[in-house]
């Protein structure tokens, strides 16, 4: 909201706007006070109302009263973060909230955002896991983590029949195989990406490259395949390296830090994945399977959402009706390009025109708007 | 607030505040709309209002009997978007309509989208999208129309208007289907960029899954005003546009050809008008190279003062005959279309480069009208023979039932349409 601008506002519209304003911070009311910790931060301190509080839902309620925008953090030990918040004015309030285990974090703020900050030990105190949380919701990252694994484990005997065909040079089954072998890391995508490491290495395209980059993966094999139309000695050991590198994902996979926020964003984050890789042609530019990558997208959305639903239908009922709508909605459409609604043989994108590549991205806004609206469904409540 | 009536108001040596830029030219139309039937009281008192309240930023009402954005003192800046509907859920299009609503109302006022910008929860996109954060409600406008196809669905066919006819094809138009048509369409228009594109983004984003933006227009520079101001803009081909345009105080003259009449059905659009949207390309670089004399004697004003032919002053009253047959000021002039009149209030585009190295500019046409029979195109059938149509093209094309104005808080856009009687 614009404060500048409340002089033209109708008297209704002030007072709407002026509990957005005072919204920044909430009330810690009816035993939820212990879970909100004030932090006052000026340009040479950071304060905080408490050092202990129990693990789980916690809430910073952030005071700038220096002269410098600061910034605050809750870190890990090994100053991994948990969550921040940016660019907070002198003289604003803002809050930030998170899910945390017990254990002990530091919360630090940084006066003009840069350096270490000036720090804070804090203690989340409490049994091993997130306190609190309905137990429906742990259900669901439970449930969502082992989906996550399912899929690792899936894939690894998929790409090993794409390595194989590489590695006996043998163009046409390997070109078979490709689309196969990434349906899995593609319903799976932010969770892969949560490990930064990965992704660059087994599913990087030529423009994401970076200035030294040596460039592995899938992509560098599509292009083989497809443009070069010819396997070398390299694309071999390359093929090699795809399997080592999802060995690993598959290994790491468990330990994704997962929460019911995340698998919601993350949802919203395989329908941006769509609108900005698929829909344009881009992912799959040599094969043209961009297809398969749009429906395991919205394969791994789709099952983050059902996990989710129980909950997320009580608090926003119209929600979900909408995204039970627009996935429907989208399947259907996605439907229309293969022949066999078992089979992930979907038509080449270079054979989608102009009209129907806007049909389908209108398709995916229409479902990834409300979809970005299901965190806040599933976030604990904290009043 | 007094009324000076005079047929040839002197002008106010005054508040040159506003730039005098580049408008729109009446590409399609008509710089000289002069009153039709002679003497018209022409009311000077919004003068210099408007530049002081552009000054301040201040807001302009959101309600009223029409909609704000036709008679409105034409702000500087544009962008305009033609909506598709994608739902088959009439339930759900009434409900974006008051969501749009409740949204315009905030934004006109300057004030943010539902919950703000900032501080809600952090795990959740802000409703409102923040670029217009700490600007001034800069007079922003929002006015909706509902296009023909529209009522093809959501069982709206009885209730099209009969004045909402499909635009014939005119002599020269090489449209683009992708600029053309639309089932609804939202003009904003204020004195910052900002502030119009803010107000357009948000209405899409919560439009997603309703409707899908078709397509859309930047403009700037206001080629028409509805302010007889001291200084006319001028258009891209450097002439001054919309001299005789007609004025947002000219009640008379509102009345008369522009807001929908009860008597004139259907009753759903008492108090509203029909908006024709044009882009029309304007072939500057031809242009450019074109005599002074030449270009004098296609529009039939002079280019220094916007003096009609054989006249010495940009407000002496057009002498028809004086002007060649196919300039443009005659072939658009009421005199020449059975008094037919408009309201314009276009604006100019430079939307880049072509890859030809020309420029892709030219005027986005807007003009709003009692009945698009009696007003559009029955003047631009006329234009057919101007001597303009060398150096301009129209390529987009789109006509729009506009309802009357939101009454007050419990209202909403297109009320009328979808929950009064017919």
């Amino acid at each position: 909201m614009r404060p500048s601008r409340l002089t033209a506002i109708t008297a209704t519209a002030a007072v709407a706007a002026l509990t957005a304003l005072t919204g920044c911070t909430e009330k810690s009311s009816g035993g939820s006070g212990d879970r909100v910790i004030d932090v006052t931060a000026t340009d040479s301190k950071c304060e905080v109302s408490k050092k202990e509080f129990p693990a789980g839902h916690v809430e910073l309620a952030i005071e700038n009263k220096g002269s410098k925008v600061t910034e605050v953090y809750i870190l890990f030990p090994d100053d991994r973060i948990v969550t921040e918040r940016e660019n907070i004015g002198p003289g604003t309030k803002q809050k930030v909230t998170a899910e945390v285990k017990a254990g002990d974090y530091t919360i630090a703020c940084k006066p003009g955002m840069k350096g270490d900050g000036i720090r804070q030990a804090v203690k989340a105190t409490g049994g091993g896991t997130v306190a609190k949380r309905d137990p429906r919701l742990d259900a669901a990252v439970a449930a969502y983590r082992k989906y996550a694994q399912q899929q690792a484990d899936e894939t690894l005997p998929k790409t090993q029949v794409f390595a194989d065909a590489v590695k006996d040079g043998d163009i046409e089954a390997a070109k078979k195989a490709y689309a196969p072998s990434r349906i899995g890391w593609e319903r799976t995508e932010p969770v892969a990406e949560s490990f930064g490491d990965i992704d660059p290495k087994v599913d990087v395209r030529a423009d994401g490259l970076e200035a030294g980059q040596k460039w592995t993966g899938w992509h560098r094999l599509e292009k083989s395949l497809w443009q070069d139309k010819k396997i070398t000695a390299e694309d071999k050991t390359l093929a090699d390296q795809l399997i080592t590198d999802l060995k690993d994902w598959q290994k790491r996979v468990g330990k994704a830090e997962i929460t019911p926020t995340s698998m919601a964003n993350g949802a919203k984050e395989l329908l941006d994945e769509v609108a900005t890789g698929k829909v344009t042609g881009e992912e799959e530019r040599y094969s043209h399977t961009d297809l398969v990558d749009f429906k395991a997208n919205v394969e791994g959305a789709e099952e983050s959402y059902e996990l989710l639903k129980p909950v997320a239908k009580e608090n926003d009922p119209a929600l979900v009706a909408e995204l039970d709508k627009q996935f429907a909605a989208l399947n259907a459409l996605l439907d229309k390009y293969r022949a066999d609604k078992t089979s992930y043989d979907f038509t080449s994108y270079d054979k989608v025109g102009d009209a129907e590549r806007k049909e389908l991205s209108d398709g995916v806004n229409a479902l990834a708007e409300p979809l970005s609206k299901l965190a806040a469904a599933v976030a604990t409540k904290s009043s | 607030m007094t009324e000076s009536q005079s047929e040839s108001p002197s002008e106010p040596e005054s508040t040159p505040s506003r730039r005098a830029l580049i408008g729109w030219g009446g590409a399609g139309l008509a710089l000289g709309a002069a009153a039709a039937g002679g003497a018209v009281a022409m009311t000077r008192t919004g003068d210099d209002i408007a530049p002081t309240a552009a000054e301040a930023g201040a807001a302009v009402d959101f309600h009223g009997a029409h909609q704000a954005g036709i008679a409105t003192p034409v702000q500087d800046r544009l962008h305009f978007a033609a909506f598709d509907v994608t739902t088959d859920d009439r339930a759900a299009f009434v409900r974006m309509l008051k969501d749009w609503t409740l949204a315009a109302r905030r934004m006109t006022a300057g004030a943010a989208v539902g919950e703000g910008a900032y501080g809600g929860l952090a795990e959740a996109p802000p409703d409102d999208t923040g670029e217009a954060l700490g600007l001034k409600p800069s007079r922003l406008t929002l006015t909706i129309g509902f296009g023909p196809s529209l009522f093809e669905k959501f069982d709206l066919a009885d209730r099209r208007p009969e004045a909402l006819v499909d635009l014939p094809q005119f002599a020269g138009d090489n449209l683009d289907r992708n600029r053309s048509g639309g089932d609804l369409c939202v003009q904003a228009c204020a004195d910052d960029p900002q502030v119009a594109v803010h107000a357009i983004r948000n209405l899409a984003r919560i439009g997603f899954g309703k409707v899908v933006i078709k397509w859309s227009q930047l403009g700037f520079g206001k080629t028409s005003s509805t302010t007889p101001d001291a200084q006319t803009p001028r258009n891209l081909m450097g002439f001054k546009d919309g001299t005789r345009n007609i004025a947002g105080t000219e009640t008379g003259r509102l009345k008369k050809f522009v807001w929908v009449d009860e008597k004139d059905g259907p009753g759903w659009m008492t108090g509203g008008s029909y908006l024709v949207a044009r882009r029309i390309r304007m072939h500057i670089e031809t242009w450019d190279r074109t005599s002074l004399q030449e270009q004098e004697d296609i529009f039939g004003r002079d280019k220094g003062e916007g003096a009609p032919v054989g006249k010495a002053k940009e407000r002496d009253e057009p002498f028809l005959k004086a002007m060649l047959p196919d300039a443009h000021v005659r072939l658009a002039h009421p005199e020449s279309n059975h008094g037919a009149t408009i309201l314009r209030r276009g604006y100019s585009f430079t939307d880049g480069t072509d890859g030809l190295g020309r420029l892709d500019a030219g005027l986005f046409f807007l003009a709003y009208q009692r009945d698009v029979r009696e007003g559009f195109i029955r003047i631009q059938r006329n234009l057919a023979l101007d001597s303009l149509n060398e150096y301009i093209q129209h390529v987009g094309s789109a006509v729009f039932a506009v309802p009357p104005g939101v009454r007050d808080q419990d209202d909403w856009w297109g009320s009328t349409l979808f929950s009064g009687e017919a």
